[in-house]
């Protein structure tokens, strides 16, 4: 086949694959967002905006693209803030809450490394506008994974207090990663019609960007548990809701409101 | 507040995208120099201010005093010949 648009079947495919990354960097940019003014220090409060304005800005470009795929007239606005809870496709990961700033820092990482692999492999997409928003967006996503390793390191390999704590985090977070490299079969058509990598592709990548940090920070990765998240199939935790309660609240309360 | 718990100030140098040298545009708090220039990436470039970053821990930085400013500055104030516009070239030379 020639235009991947041609087959509807695949087409809603391909909505899917594209939403999927989409909702990832929205609902990550919304939990960093609750940061934003309450940084350890000021220059750390606009580190982690700057991070959240990043992923802000893939979203945008990912869901205005997704929602021209569908083609059933939503656009970026109709797809942030009028979907529901059970339509969003982001990785249960990055709706977990911020815990404290070690906690925060290494969901962070988690999530930026593994957008790092997945850029590299949307690079030569069949869909030339992922392919640019992969080009762009691994930019922001190798200065992200830079700068939440530094405080991986630094509190991780810091005093009692910052070694438990990113410990502790690092326990909390672990079994929420397996789902990003799940097999899926949805992942798994779009891999086959070489739209970008199936999940399952990117383990290698992120073990070899993610681990060595982990190493480094002297923290102990647990051992693997059969636990799976499932907010790429749109089942999530309790703490997506209210995080799209609060997300959506002013455009669902005035419709088609400018500024 | 503890000053053992406050991380040193450093002071941040900015090469603009045109610009030949580096300049002062202000400074940051971090816990050392990999985070430094983190930090100055982050709050003074948001705005494509910069191509190149420099910092340097202020208390390396050793200024003049301001109570010495009348010595050190003021006996420049009438030694105008020593800027090039004093001087009147001939024609004969261009483009200076």
């Amino acid at each position: 086949m020639n235009d991947i648009t041609d087959d509807s079947a695949l087409c809603a495919e391909h909505f899917r694959y594209v939403l999927r990354i989409a909702d990832g960097s929205l609902i990550l940019a919304q939990r960093l967002s609750e940061w934003c003014g309450h940084g350890p220090v000021l220059e750390e409060d606009i580190a982690l905006t700057n991070i959240a304005l990043d992923l802000l800005g893939q979203a945008r470009l990912l869901l205005a693209h997704a929602g021209r795929l569908e083609d059933r007239g939503r656009d970026e606005d109709a797809l942030a803030y009028l979907r529901d809870e059970a339509d969003f496709l982001n990785p249960t990961l990055v709706e977990l809450p911020n815990g404290d700033f070690a906690q925060t820092v290494l969901r962070t990482f988690f999530y930026a490394g593994w957008q790092q692999a997945l850029w590299e492999g949307l690079l030569d997409s069949r869909d030339p506008t992922l392919a640019a928003i992969a080009a762009k967006s691994r930019k922001e996503t190798r200065y992200h994974c830079e700068h939440l390793a530094e405080w991986i390191l630094r509190l991780g390999d810091g005093t009692d207090e910052s070694h438990a704590r990113m410990q502790s985090a690092l326990n909390y977070l672990h079994p929420y990663v397996a789902e990003l490299f799940a097999p899926d079969a949805d992942d798994a058509a779009a891999a086959a019609a070489g739209l970008g990598p199936e999940g399952a592709a990117l383990r290698a990548a992120w073990d070899a960007a993610v681990l060595p940090v982990l190493v480094d920070a002297t923290l102990e990765v647990p051992a693997p548990t059969p636990f799976r998240s499932t907010g790429r199939l749109g089942r999530h935790s309790e703490y997506l809701g209210f995080l799209l309660a609060e997300m959506q609240s002013l455009a669902r309360a005035h419709p088609g409101a400018t500024w | 507040m503890n000053k053992r718990n406050e991380w040193p100030l450093w002071e941040v140098f900015i090469r603009s995208r045109n610009g030949l040298d580096h300049k002062h545009a202000g400074s940051v708090h971090a816990p050392d120099a990999k985070l430094a220039l983190q930090m100055a990436r982050d709050v003074y470039t948001r705005r494509q201010e910069g191509v190149s970053i420099w910092v340097v821990p202020s208390d390396q930085i050793v200024a003049s005093d301001p109570g010495e400013k009348s010595a050190y500055f003021d006996p420049m104030e009438d030694k105008v010949y020593r800027h090039p516009t004093f001087y009147e070239l001939p024609d004969e030379v261009n483009h200076m």
